[in-house]
């Protein structure tokens, strides 16, 4: 039975206490805090993250698409989700899209992704859903709204939740939208959305779900509701007929309405926590709303060493500066820079490249056996071993998911930047090879020579309206 | 080495701009000043210049200097090496004159940096192709990075490895003073130097180099010659670069420690000029001080220290201007100043100074006396790059006899 092989998720490093933006404009704060990416990610590098994470210990070059799910979308137009399988090193043969414009995105993906598998057209499919809609400063939204993604592998083997069964009800309730030019969401009258939208209609799409099912109210373990108000969810979990304890937790208080993929996130949460024979019911809203139902098997326990929800949460910096926050978010004006502009990415040299710069492959000499990345400005291919000098012989080496070591750094207050100073490492990879790379997520403080870390995919620059991304490192934090 | 630079060439006169901030001057203007010093040094007139190589960063063809001079058809050569250019643009001018093709030369070293509008330089990117896709560093992050391993490696705790890096910007600021032509003539107190901003972790303020405008040019002839017209001529006694392989980033091998390209361009100039201990054979040195920790490691590099040791000198005042081993006499570039295309030539020139005893005629008024007594062998080093993969010259020059 098709479903879902494997899981994933991730929270940005940083969080804001709802308290912190109230103090700033003279509001109560809300409940809790909000995570908020990092100055340099996004929807591609944090379904990257997730991606990282679902797919550890899977074989990548057995996908053959991926389905990446976002409201979000650096792009209009050019395919983040080639981006996000690039970085994860999933072939070129894949059946790659985007799913955007809607908050059921991050469902729409799941069941696309479900029924490909399902006729056989499809092996193995990657969901990735990531957001990080921004609130204007001063309203509702900006406490409200989190950043955040889960990515979700589909395929026929070894499947650790088998889908019973969906529901979808789609419906052009228009009670809240962007369009093209806007960068904060705008909403009709908060009653209509409520009463009308989210209140009635995933309740009319579970009642479809449970009919065609046949499963009865108390046999599910958990319903993984997508919400963006804490009190209107229990409101509608309480109307659907669900007792409290039935709720999976929807994570508004630790890290805000993450948009599309909420939902996604709250499943993963659920998962976490599953036993074998568990049903789990997955309900969205966003122009109607899709019901899946969900039952979990033994290859559940296999799944345990992903840092999804519960660990992400865990991992976390308060940001106490508001100011920084609306710097990340460009949401200030800033005094110009005194630094010359940085130069514009070239499209043509990102594409040559691309099969080493984004998946991060170095090479292994087949003389020496030396694992090495070349990178310079100009190239990364290396056709010449740096240790024995033999030519062209080499084994493609993935160094993006090597731990390593820091071997030297500096925080450079010169560099500018959105956020400064800039951290660069030296960072020494275990097993072999070498690399100086940014480093995000660090307190200056903390920095020493012998700290272990990782790697993580992000912005590096935006010139001429498109994004250049590229490998930084980040403290290791287990 | 099939052939040694030793004696077979020899700096018939010399000049130099001051250096700094020239908002008064064009690189035109700085040109015209420094070749027209080295031409009168000479003796000489433009017109017996046979032919020319001008090292400088941010000009463009040999027309640089060929249309400021109004040279007049004779072979000039752009040369561009990051911060060994001009170093590199006088090695290439001695070797044309120790091939026999020519009997008369210039070499000259122009960057005008000033009229840019930043502070520093840059991102320190390359020009050319670029696809942009990893991060660029900044000198300072790049050579940050020695002083991270070298505080951990030795055990020093940060307060001690401020300390020894900042003695090394405290004694070039106390020869820059001394220099009528150098960027910074201010008087720095140690607490200044410790406490100023950082700049990139944990080099601050007072532990980079500025960049400056200014040139420096060299007449270069045959022995026979400079000796006909010279009674003092300063002889070259080694020429060497060394070019890194830039792998650095890229190998678990680099320690961070040291600069590989120093290591190996220094034996090579030692075994050219016949020097077997160079702690006490080289009288002066200029080094390539783009930051107090650049010239801390260069210490060890060129063996005037042992591996390890060199805060024990530093501290001791081994290379002060008094004492046993003085390096960067005129300010280095941490206070004379730095534009990339001149700093070789501008480093040969204050061991032609020396050398020739006229060291005081860029002494400011009131300042004891800036001459070393008696040298005979100064050695100049330039780094161009940054530590995991650079442009290394030495170079080293000499009284006839030495």
């Amino acid at each position: 039975m098709a479903g879902i092989v494997s899981f994933g998720a991730y929270i940005p490093y940083y969080r804001l206490p709802r308290g912190v933006i109230g103090q700033m404009w003279g509001q109560p704060g809300g409940r809790g805090e909000k995570a908020v990416a990092g100055s340099d990610e996004d929807p591609v590098t944090m379904s990257v993250a997730a991606g990282l994470d679902c797919l550890k210990g899977i074989q990548t070059k057995t996908i053959n698409a991926l389905f990446m799910a976002t409201t979000c979308s650096p792009y209009r137009e050019r395919q983040c989700a080639n981006i996000v399988a690039n970085a994860l090193d999933i072939p070129r043969a894949s059946r790659n899209a985007d799913f955007t414009n809607c908050l059921r995105a991050g469902t729409s993906a799941m069941l696309c992704a479900l029924d490909a598998v399902k006729a056989g057209s499809l092996n193995k499919v990657l969901v990735t859903a990531a957001d990080m809609r921004l609130g204007g400063a001063a309203g509702g939204d900006e406490q409200a709204f989190g950043d955040g993604s889960a990515a979700l592998l589909f395929g026929n083997e070894k499947v650790a939740v088998e889908v019973e069964g969906s529901h979808t009800f789609s419906d052009d309730l228009c009670d809240f939208w962007r369009d093209g030019d806007d960068k904060f969401i705008r909403h009709w009258e908060d009653r209509f959305g409520r009463e009308e939208g989210y209140l009635k209609i995933p309740a009319e799409a579970v009642e479809a779900l449970l009919k065609k099912c046949n499963t009865a109210k108390g046999d599910i373990a958990k319903v993984c509701l997508y919400g963006a108000n804490a009190r209107v969810q229990a409101t509608l979990g309480k109307k659907m007929g669900f007792k409290p304890e039935q709720l999976q937790n929807p994570l508004l208080d630790t890290v805000g309405d993450t948009g599309a993929a909420l939902p996604l996130m709250i499943l993963v949460a659920a998962l976490e926590e599953a036993k074998p024979g568990d049903r789990i019911l997955l309900v969205s809203y966003g122009n109607g709303s899709d019901a899946i139902m969900l039952r979990v098997t033994e290859e559940i326990k296999n799944l345990e060493n992903r840092r999804g929800i519960k660990q992400h949460l865990n991992i976390k910096k308060t940001l106490n500066s508001y100011g920084r926050y609306l710097r990340w978010r460009d949401m200030i004006s800033l005094a110009p820079a005194a630094r010359p502009p940085a130069g514009a990415a070239s499209m043509s040299a990102q594409w040559r490249e691309h099969e080493t710069a984004i998946p991060l492959y170095g090479v292994k000499c087949k003389q020496c056996g030396t694992p090495q990345l070349y990178l310079s400005q100009s190239s990364t291919r290396a056709h010449i071993c740096l240790q024995c000098q033999a030519r062209d012989d080499f084994e493609p080496y993935r160094f993006a998911d090597k731990p390593g070591t820091v071997r030297s750094f500096s925080h450079d207050f010169l560099a500018g930047g959105i956020d400064p100073p800039a951290t660069a490492a030296v960072v020494d990879f275990d097993g072999g090879g070498r690399g100086q790379f940014l480093m995000v997520d660090r307190e200056p403080d903390e920095c020493q020579v012998g700290m272990r870390v990782e790697m993580t995919f992000r912005q590096l620059r935006h010139t001429m309206g498109a994004h250049t991304y590229f490998w930084k490192c980040k403290p290791v934090r287990d | 080495m099939p052939g040694s630079i030793r004696n077979r060439v020899a700096i018939l006169g010399m000049g130099c701009t001051r250096f700094g901030e020239r908002w008064d001057a064009s690189d035109a203007d700085l040109i015209v000043d420094a070749a027209y010093q080295a031409f009168k040094d000479a003796g000489i007139g433009p017109e017996e210049v046979q032919a020319a190589w001008v090292g400088t960063s941010t000009g463009r063809t040999g027309m640089t200097i060929s249309e400021p001079l109004r040279l007049q058809y004779i072979p000039v050569t752009r040369v561009e090496n990051a911060c060994a250019t001009a170093s590199d643009a006088f090695r290439n001018a001695c070797y044309s004159v120790a091939a026999g093709i020519y009997d008369m030369v210039l070499a000259i070293g122009i960057d005008k940096f000033k009229d840019s509008g930043i502070s520093g330089l840059g991102d320190g990117g390359t020009p050319g192709p670029s696809h942009s896709m990893i991060a660029e560093s900044t000198p300072p992050r790049s050579f940050a990075m020695l002083a991270t391993t070298y505080f951990a490696k030795y055990g020093l705790s940060y307060e001690e490895g401020k300390h020894m890096i900042g003695r090394v910007s405290w004694k070039s600021h106390q020869n820059g003073m001394r220099n009528k032509n150098a960027h910074f003539q201010g008087n720095v107190t140690m607490d200044q130097i410790i406490n100023a901003p950082m700049v990139s972790w944990p080099l601050g303020l007072f532990d980079c180099c500025g960049v400056s405008d200014g040139c420096a040019a060299a007449i270069i002839t045959t022995p026979e010659i400079a000796k006909a017209r010279k009674k003092d001529p300063v002889f070259v006694k080694a020429l060497q670069i060394a070019m890194a392989p830039r792998d650095g980033n890229f190998t678990q091998n680099f320690d961070f420690l040291h600069v590989e390209a120093t290591v190996r361009a220094a034996e090579r100039a030692y075994e050219e000029a016949g020097i077997k201990n160079p702690r006490e054979e080289i009288s002066m040195a200029e080094v390539h001080d783009c930051f107090s920790i650049t010239e801390a490691v260069t210490m060890e590099d060129l063996r005037f220290s042992p591996r390890g040791k060199v805060r024990d000198d530093i501290e001791n005042g081994f290379f002060d201007l008094d004492g046993k081993l003085p390096v960067q006499l005129d300010g280095g570039l941490k206070c004379f100043g730095h534009p990339i295309g001149a700093s070789g030539l501008r480093m040969l020139y204050e061991m032609y100074l020396h050398l020739q005893g006229r060291a005081d005629e860029l002494l400011n008024p009131g300042f004891p006396s800036r001459q070393l007594p008696n040298p005979k062998l100064g050695l100049t080093h330039n780094l161009g790059g940054a530590p995991d993969g650079c442009a290394i010259f030495v170079g080293i020059v000499g009284l006839e006899g030495a």
